[in-house]
């Protein structure tokens, strides 16, 4: 079997930092390559120094049993390796066809290079079944086609090698599935694909062989067909984790969070929240679903008093809420805490030392110090929770943006948890966050389910929702067009009802 | 691998290298016109530091920098650039005179706080009504602030000229206050230190200029309304999130900011003109954002800087009255510099010394900050 790319004891060093440390990858000729691992394990490290972003410090590239050295993205393009980003490199205001011949215009006059151009995009839609419409707009593209103009364009620049840096991040699982036929296919078609993921899912179903990066090192290769998700979570993280945790089942309580006929618009007027009403009660984790975009943002940061509510009723805890005045700081008195989907637009500030970032939002509370701010109370308060959350490096006075995301993370959460909240929002609870702390902070949601507190989740991650939600509501277009339990769904389901489709009547 | 520099170096390496480097470039200046930097450089320290007189001096001009540097520094750490001060600072100084010209005969212990009180609310007042409409209209911080300075240009001159100006008198000045109103010199306190100095203006406003320095500080790092201030500057996704009242902050900011620009009339009118005189302000406002951007917005930095500044002013003036050759244009030139370097090319050192001290100390265990 010829190899499409071999590393031989490839070192990366940034100052004393070693990203890259003794790497050895056999990519394979015409197979799907997939490599995993946590944040920071490495892995976009060695896809920049294959693009040519970055130079190794030390150790030989192969391309196809040649020695190469690949100093620039155009060196990396010259020996036939493309790279599709997670950020797609498109300009929304220029047509398809405008934006793969960015770069290779052939002339002064952009008229024959056009054509050519467009004779070519033809012949490639139809030899790999990307069929795109040449003259559409990027900016009318969904995201999923937008990727695929990303991957054409990479193969018209004569790619046989492909990177894929987190492809389905911005995906919905359909359209997930439709890459990976792309993929397959092109594969079929003799080209190579080395694809960056964390979801160890994507790597069962799609790859041929898979790398699993830990702290800058390659810790094992495996063939997919003989490995299974255990067995690479555990080299991931080095050491055991549950995926599948078993969930006690739900004792759901009275009634605490009961929303009627919510409507939001949103800054430039178009109502992105439409008359969305559910129950939530103590004891229970709802999930709210959906493509990114559809309303699930707006509902969370209605509740949580941040942003204007058209029209509805909010009742919590048996007391109606008066819309004209929701106030972050007045919900968060009623007991309704909020673990935001960003946490660095809104649920941190990078720039204060993490004790700060751990008041926001409560730094009114008489426990900081009457008047002036007691800093060895807050620095306490926090030092106390980095115990409990295992926050590391345990130094509250370390800047915020010093944390990893989990870390980052952790320290949302232990604001927001540990202050007994009644009604607990969270969006997006692990994103960017590596999979030890992933398994801390489900078990912590669970536990406080078990607690009696109730829980409103919003999630990309399907497989989070399914794992912890009692009840999944599926939103699209910011109604609610389906409810499930977490025991009667599956990814594929979900993924119709997202797209407004709903074969089953719950 | 450090990703940022130590505190020291960040708060006092950095601008030493800024002052440094224009110094270095300013005397290349006074090379090419035929003098030497050695001996320039000699007489403005020697002017600015070298007796009594010339210390008294540099310390005057250094507490009108620090008032307008506070301002401007206050501001930016909520995020608003309060390009203001100037304007701030002159209606502050209308806000003295009028509580000194109405109470002439008021006693010094009543006068002269009523007199400190109307120049700060003044001054706060001019400043917040750019801070309202932007909390109102979301109008930018900067165009507005700009615009109030020729607007309180305007308005002095008219009220210098058609109501305030001196019966019979032909310059577009307010008649002298009284003698109760009267900031106290501070010669005497001097003198008793061992050094002897006379007819400096240096007066009591230096020592408020230090305390308001001190108050800056404790509202900043120390009070609620400092976080959220402080939070609304880093990060207003997050003080929207935090339910900080965003409308109110960016007004009270202002104010704040206004009040301590307004600091400056208290040193210029009631401690050493003891008149309103028509652009009294003379720049001293515009130099604030300088001093703070030097100061790295921080209090204790602005004092330094504000130090510095009065050090070029009183050091400058001397060179130009000793060196005919060098004037008083080369004296803002040098400024220039000074301000290049510590505002525009702030960052200009970072990298390399970043680099050099991964050179010199590579190992830095306390961060697990991921790449």
């Amino acid at each position: 079997m010829q190899s499409a790319i071999e590393c031989v004891g490839v070192h990366k060093y940034f100052g004393p930092v070693h990203a890259n440390c003794d790497i050895h990858l056999n990519v394979a000729a015409g197979s799907i390559h997939g490599i995993v691992g946590e944040n920071g394990a490495g892995k976009s490290t060695l896809m920049s120094i294959l693009y040519g972003y970055y130079e190794a410090s030390a150790g030989t590239l192969r391309i196809k049993g040649q020695a190469v050295k690949i100093a620039s993205p155009a060196d990396a393009i010259r020996l036939g390796i493309g790279m599709v980003h997670q950020h797609f490199m498109l300009i929304e205001t220029f047509s398809v066809l405008e934006n793969i011949l960015l770069g290779s215009e052939g002339g002064p006059l952009l008229a024959p290079g056009r054509t050519a151009m467009r004779a070519k995009l033809t012949e490639f839609a139809d030899r790999y079944g990307l069929a795109v419409d040449p003259d559409a707009r990027i900016a009318d593209l969904g995201v999923g086609m937008r990727q695929r103009v990303e991957i054409l364009k990479a193969l018209m620049r004569g790619a046989n090698i492909l990177i894929l840096d987190e492809p389905t991040a911005v995906l919905t699982p359909d359209e997930a599935d439709s890459l990976f036929i792309m993929l397959r296919r092109l594969r079929d078609e003799g080209k190579t694909i080395l694809m960056i993921t964390h979801k160890l899912r994507e790597i069962i179903e799609l790859t041929d062989h898979v790398s699993v990066m830990r702290r800058g090192r390659m810790v094992g290769h495996f063939t997919t067909a003989q490995t299974n998700m255990d067995e690479l979570a555990k080299a991931m993280v080095g050491r055991p984790i549950a995926l599948d945790r078993h969930k006690p089942p739900c004792k759901a309580g009275r009634v605490i969070l009961d929303v009627r006929d919510l409507v939001v618009r949103n800054a430039q007027g178009k109502t992105c929240v439409d008359h969305v009403s559910f129950q939530l009660r103590e004891g229970e984790i709802i999930g709210l679903a959906g493509v990114a975009g559809n309303g699930q943002s707006e509902v969370l940061q209605a509740l949580a008093g941040m942003c204007d509510i058209e029209t509805g009723t909010i009742n919590l805890d048996g007391q109606e809420l008066d819309l004209n005045h929701m106030d972050p700081r007045r919900m968060r008195a009623k007991g309704l805490m909020h673990v935001p989907e960003d946490r660095h637009h809104h649920g941190l500030v990078m720039n204060f030392d993490a004790y700060e970032s751990a008041i926001l939002g409560f730094h009114r509370d008489a426990m900081y110090g009457r008047g002036l701010l007691d800093r060895s109370a807050m620095r306490s308060a926090l030092a106390q929770d980095m115990e409990a959350y295992d926050i590391r490096p345990r130094n509250p006075q370390l800047r915020t943006r010093n944390f990893s995301g989990g870390n980052q993370q952790k320290i949302v959460l232990s604001r927001e948890i540990e202050r007994e909240p009644k009604v607990l929002l969270i969006g997006q609870p692990t994103r960017g966050v590596d999979v030890g702390a992933i398994e801390f902070i489900h078990n912590r949601l669970l536990h406080l389910r078990e607690e009696g507190k109730a829980i409103l989740l919003v999630s990309v991650e399907l497989d989070e929702i399914i794992a912890l939600s009692d009840r999944i509501l599926v939103m699209c277009d910011g109604r609610i067009i389906g409810e499930r339990t977490g025991l009667q769904t599956d990814i594929q389901d979900l993924g119709l009802l997202m797209g407004g489709v709903n074969e089953r009547v719950a | 691998m450090r990703r940022s520099l130590p505190i020291w170096a960040d708060v006092a390496l950095i601008p030493l290298i800024n002052v440094v480097a224009a110094f270095l470039i300013s005397g290349l200046v006074v090379l090419a016109i035929g003098e030497s930097p050695i001996e320039a450089l000699r007489l403005m320290i020697m002017g600015s530091l070298g007796s009594p007189e010339g210390l008294a001096f540099t310390l005057y001009y250094s507490t009108n920098f620090i008032f307008t540097g506070l301002s401007v520094a206050l501001a930016y750490r909520a995020g608003l650039f309060n390009i203001g001060a100037e304007g701030q600072a002159y209606l502050g100084g209308l806000g003295a005179a009028l509580v000194c010209l109405a109470l002439p005969d008021w006693p010094a212990f009543l006068l002269l706080p009523l007199a400190i009180i109307g120049a700060g609310l003044f001054g706060a007042f001019w400043a917040m009504i750019p801070g309202w409409l932007l909390a109102r209209r979301g109008s930018h911080i900067v165009i507005t602030t700009i615009m109030f300075n020729w607007i309180a240009t305007s308005l002095m001159s008219y009220l210098l000229v058609n109501v305030l100006r001196a019966p019979g008198s032909m310059q577009p000045e307010t008649r002298g206050f009284s003698a109760s109103a009267h900031l106290p010199n501070l010669d005497g306190m001097l003198t008793g230190l061992g050094l002897k100095i006379s007819n400096s203006p240096l007066n009591i406003s230096f020592l408020f200029a230090l305390i308001a320095a001190l108050y800056v500080w404790l509202v900043i790092w120390h009070t609620r309304l400092g976080y959220e201030i402080r939070t609304l500057g880093a990060n207003p996704g997050a003080a929207d999130y935090a339910g900080v009242p965003t409308a109110k902050i960016i007004v009270i900011t202002m104010g704040l900011s206004g009040l301590m620009a307004g600091g400056l009339a208290l040193n210029e009118v009631l401690g050493a003109q003891h008149r309103l005189l028509l652009d009294f302000t003379s720049g001293y406002g515009f130099v604030g954002i300088a001093v703070a951007l030097m100061g790295r917005a921080h209090p204790f930095g602005v004092v330094c800087a504000a130090l510095l500044f009065g050090i070029l002013y009183q050091g400058g003036s001397e060179l130009a009255f000793d060196q005919p050759k060098i004037t008083r244009d080369m004296i803002v030139v040098i400024q220039g510099l000074v301000v290049l370097f510590a505002g525009a090319l702030e960052g200009l050192w970072r990298r390399p010394l970043l680099a050099l001290f991964n050179l010199v100390s590579p190992h830095q265990p306390q961060t697990e900050t991921e790449r």
